[in-house]
C-alpha cells in the first residue's frame, strides 16, 4: 500500500520518533511573580476579556479575543506604555484547530518590557487592521496576508508584498507543497508549443554546473581535447591525446628558437638539476 | 501553482497619461543606489516626489519556510544570507534565540569571541554603509578609503573562520574554534589603525559643504514617526530616542562592557551619519575591552549539554556514547523544549529579532525573522513625499537597508 501523507500538513517530519520520549517544556511562570506585568495584566483584565496569560522567558503572553485586537493594542499603546509594535505575524494551526494564531510582539521602552498579544482566527476570517495605531502594521499585515491569507480589515493597501500579485496559495501555510508541480514545470512548453512537444524539448536543465563530456561543441575536455564538433558517441573516444602543445617548428622566445622540436616520448626527465 | 489566465504583466494598471502634469518613474529594481532589489514607484511633480510606493520581494527566498523544514543547526548558515553585510550578527541572534529556547548558555570564552566577531562585523557593516552612502551622494574617494579598512577587517574574519562575507562563525551553544595564534595582536593593530581612519573620513565629510547640503534637513524622521514605524538601531537613535538593546535590555557580555550610545536630535540624514561614525569608535572601544577579557577565560568553547550539543571532537573520538549522541544530533537534529521565544539583539541595522515556536520536534514549528530593514524600507512611503528626486538617493542610503533581510 502507498504511504499515506496527510494533506493538511506537508512539512518535513522527523523520520524517527521515540514512542516514550516526552518533550520538556519551556517554563511558564505565573504573572503574579512579576510586579510590572501583574499590574499591566490587572488593568487589561478590568477592561477586556483575557483568555489566558503567563510569563515565558521574560515575555508576558496574553491571549485575547480576535475581535478586540485593535482596542487591546490601542489600550496597550496609550495606557500601558507599550510604544512599539515590533513584530506581527501568524502561526498556522489549521491541521489541529482549523485556524491561525496571530501574535503581536510589543515593546515598552519606558518599562523595558516585552509583551506578546495573541489571538486566534478561524480560516477565512478577517482580522481588524491595527495600521491606524501603529503605522508599521501596514507592511506587517500585508506580509501576513501574503504568507497566510489572513485578510486585514480596513487596511489602506491590502495587497501581497513579497510574492507576485497573481500568486496562488499562501506559502507559509503548512499545506503549501514543498515541491513544484508538473504543470508549472512545463508551463512555457505547453503554452507555446503544445503538450506534444514535451518529449522533443525535454525538461529544463536547472543544474548550472551540468557538464556533458560528449557535447564537444559546448564543453572543453581538459586533457582530452578533440577538434570542435567531434561526435564522440559515433566515433568513440580517441585512443590518445597529445598532451604537449607545440607550435609549428618549435617554440620561439626572444627571437631565438628555445625548443626546436619537442617529442614527449623522446624527452627525458633529469635525475638532477644541471 | 499559477492561474494561467492571471499571468499578466503588472504594469498594465499604471497609466502614463499626463492629465495632472505628474510623471511616474520606476526607480529600480536595478538602480545602483537602490541597495539591492528595491523597486520604488515615484510620482513626480517636476523634480518633487509627491507619492512613493516601495515595491519589494525581488529577493524573496522564503527563509521562514526553509527554516520550518530544516533542523536548527542546518538553518544557521541560511541566516548569513539575511543581512549579508553583517552575517555574524545574524548568526549570533539566531544562536542566542535557540540557546534561550534550550535553556543553555555559551561558555565565557565563546561569548567573548562571539562579541568580538559581532562588534568587528558592526564596524564592517558601518564602513560598508558609509562607503556606499558616500558614493551615492557623490564622494568617490570615501568609498575607496572605507573599502580598504573593510578589507582589513574582513581579513581578520577570514583568519578566524575562513570566510569573508558569509561567516557562519557562531554555533548554537558556542563557537567551533578558538582564536588562531596572533589574531588578538592583529585585532589590536586593526583597532589602532581604525581610529585615525575614522577621523580621516570625518575630516573628509563632516564639515564638507556639499555633504552637509545634501544631508542636512533631508529625510527628517520625527520621534513619533520612528516609533510608529517600528524603527530601531541608528534610524531610531537618529530621531532622538536613546534606545540601544545592548544598553537597555542587555544580553551576552554587554552588561560588563563600557560604551556610549550616540544619539542625534536633529532627526535628519546628517544626524544619522554622525551616529554611525561615533558607533564605529564605540565598537572599537568594546573590542579593546574584550582583548584582556579573552585572556582571562578558560578554554571551553561549546556549552556542555549532551542532549542538544555535540561533545568536543576529542571526546567524540574517545567516548563511544558521545559519538552515538553526535550521530543522532547530526542525522535527526536536537529536540528542543516545547514553547516559544522571541530574542532580539542589536544588529548594525537595528533590532534583529528571532521568534521561534517549537513543538518539540527537530524542525521548528515557526520561525519569524524580524529584520529591521523591512520597516526602514516601509517608512520610505511616508518619508519621500515632498523631497526632491535627488534626495531620494540620500534617504535610501542613510536608512542603511539591505535587501537580503527585507525580503528574506
Amino acid at each position: 500500500m502507498r504511504k499515506y501523507t496527510p494533506k493538511n500538513d506537508v512539512q518535513a517530519k522527523s523520520y524517527y520518533n521515540d514512542r516514550f520520549f516526552v518533550s520538556p517544556q519551556v517554563p511558564k511562570t505565573d504573572v503574579a511573580g512579576d510586579e510590572i506585568f501583574s499590574k499591566d495584566l490587572a488593568v487589561l483584565k478590568s477592561n477586556f476579556e483575557i483568555k489566558d496569560a503567563y510569563i515565558q522567558k521574560g515575555h508576558l503572553v496574553v491571549f485575547i479575543d480576535a475581535k478586540a485586537n485593535k482596542q487591546v493594542i490601542k489600550f496597550a499603546k496609550e495606557t500601558l506604555g507599550y510604544d512599539f509594535l515590533m513584530e506581527l505575524s501568524a502561526l498556522d494551526y489549521m491541521a489541529t484547530c482549523g485556524g491561525f494564531e496571530v501574535f503581536y510582539e510589543m515593546l515598552s521602552t519606558s518599562k523595558h518590557k516585552r509583551m506578546r498579544i495573541k489571538c486566534f482566527v478561524k480560516e477565512g476570517e478577517a482580522i481588524e487592521s491595527v495600521e491606524s495605531i501603529f503605522r508599521c502594521a501596514d507592511w506587517s499585515e500585508r506580509e501576513m496576508f501574503d504568507m497566510f491569507g489572513i485578510k486585514p480589515n480596513n487596511h489602506p493597501y491590502p495587497k501581497r508584498i513579497l510574492m507576485p500579485d497573481d500568486w496562488y496559495d499562501y506559502p507559509l501555510r503548512k499545506t503549501y507543497p514543498l515541491q513544484g508541480d508538473e504543470a508549472a514545470q512545463w508551463y512555457e512548453v505547453d503554452k507555446i508549443f503544445g503538450k506534444s512537444a514535451r518529449s522533443v524539448i525535454g525538461p529544463e536543465i536547472r543544474d548550472s554546473a551540468a557538464v556533458d563530456r560528449y557535447d564537444t561543441t559546448r564543453f572543453a575536455r581538459l586533457g582530452h581535447e578533440v577538434p570542435y564538433g567531434t561526435d564522440i558517441i559515433a566515433n568513440g573516444e580517441p585512443e590518445s591525446t597529445p598532451l604537449a602543445y607545440q607550435e609549428e617548428g618549435g617554440v620561439r622566445l626572444f627571437g631565438a628558437r628555445l625548443v626546436t622540436k619537442f617529442d614527449e616520448n623522446e624527452s627525458k626527465v633529469l635525475e638532477k638539476r644541471k | 501553482m499559477q492561474h494561467v489566465n492571471k499571468l499578466r504583466p503588472f504594469f498594465e494598471n499604471i497609466s502614463f497619461e499626463r492629465d495632472d502634469n505628474t510623471m511616474i518613474v520606476n526607480f529600480g529594481p536595478q538602480h545602483p543606489s537602490a541597495h539591492g532589489q528595491l523597486r520604488l514607484i515615484l510620482e513626480l511633480q517636476g523634480e518633487e516626489v509627491i507619492k512613493a510606493v516601495p515595491d519589494i520581494g525581488y529577493l524573496h527566498r522564503g527563509m521562514e519556510k526553509m527554516a520550518e523544514n530544516m533542523i536548527y543547526n542546518e538553518f544557521l548558515p541560511t541566516t548569513d544570507r539575511m543581512d549579508y553585510i553583517a552575517a555574524t550578527s545574524n548568526n549570533y541572534g539566531f544562536a542566542l534565540a535557540v540557546e534561550q529556547l534550550l535553556g543553555i548558555e555559551a561558555p565565557r570564552r565563546a561569548e567573548v569571541i562571539r562579541t568580538m566577531l559581532v562588534e568587528l562585523n558592526r564596524i564592517i557593516s558601518h564602513l560598508f554603509w558609509l562607503a556606499t552612502h558616500a558614493l551615492d551622494v557623490g564622494a568617490m574617494s570615501v568609498f575607496l578609503y572605507c573599502f580598504r579598512e573593510r578589507e582589513f577587517a574582513m581579513d581578520l574574519m577570514e583568519d578566524y573562520c575562513g570566510a569573508r562575507l558569509t561567516h557562519s562563525a557562531v554555533r548554537i551553544g558556542g563557537v567551533p574554534l578558538d582564536l588562531p595564534k596572533g589574531w588578538i595582536e592583529d585585532l589590536q593593530k586593526y583597532i589602532d589603525n581604525l581610529i585615525p581612519q575614522v577621523a580621516m573620513y570625518e575630516g573628509l565629510l563632516t564639515e564638507n559643504r556639499i555633504w552637509k547640503m545634501r544631508l542636512e534637513n533631508v529625510g527628517v524622521i520625527s520621534a513619533e514617526m520612528a516609533k510608529s514605524w517600528g524603527c530601531s538601531g541608528v534610524t531610531l537613535r537618529g530621531s532622538g530616542i536613546k534606545w540601544d538593546l545592548r544598553k537597555e535590555m542587555p544580553y551576552g557580555l554587554y552588561p560588563e562592557l563600557e560604551f556610549d550610545v550616540p544619539v542625534s536630535y536633529a532627526c535628519d540624514s546628517y544626524g544619522r551619519y554622525l551616529c554611525y561614525m561615533e558607533e564605529m569608535r564605540q565598537s572599537a572601544k568594546i573590542l579593546a575591552q574584550l582583548i584582556p577579557m579573552y585572556k582571562e577565560t578558560t578554554t571551553q568553547l561549546m556549552a556542555h549539554s549532551p542532549q542538544y550539543i555535540s561533545a568536543p571532537k576529542e571526546q567524540l573520538m574517545t567516548q563511544n556514547y558521545s559519538l552515538m549522541q553526535h550521530f543522532v544530533l547530526v542525522t535527526q537534529g536536537m529536540r528542543p523544549p516545547v514553547g516559544e521565544v522571541y530574542v532580539a539583539t542589536e544588529s548594525p541595522k537595528g533590532e534583529l529579532g528571532y521568534y521561534i515556536c517549537s513543538d518539540g520536534s527537530p524542525y521548528p514549528y515557526r520561525i519569524k525573522l524580524r529584520a529591521p530593514s523591512f520597516w526602514h524600507t516601509g517608512i520610505l512611503q511616508d518619508l519621500l513625499p515632498k523631497h526632491q528626486l535627488a534626495d531620494v538617493v540620500t534617504i535610501i542610503g542613510s536608512l542603511n537597508i539591505v535587501f537580503g533581510e527585507i525580503d528574506r
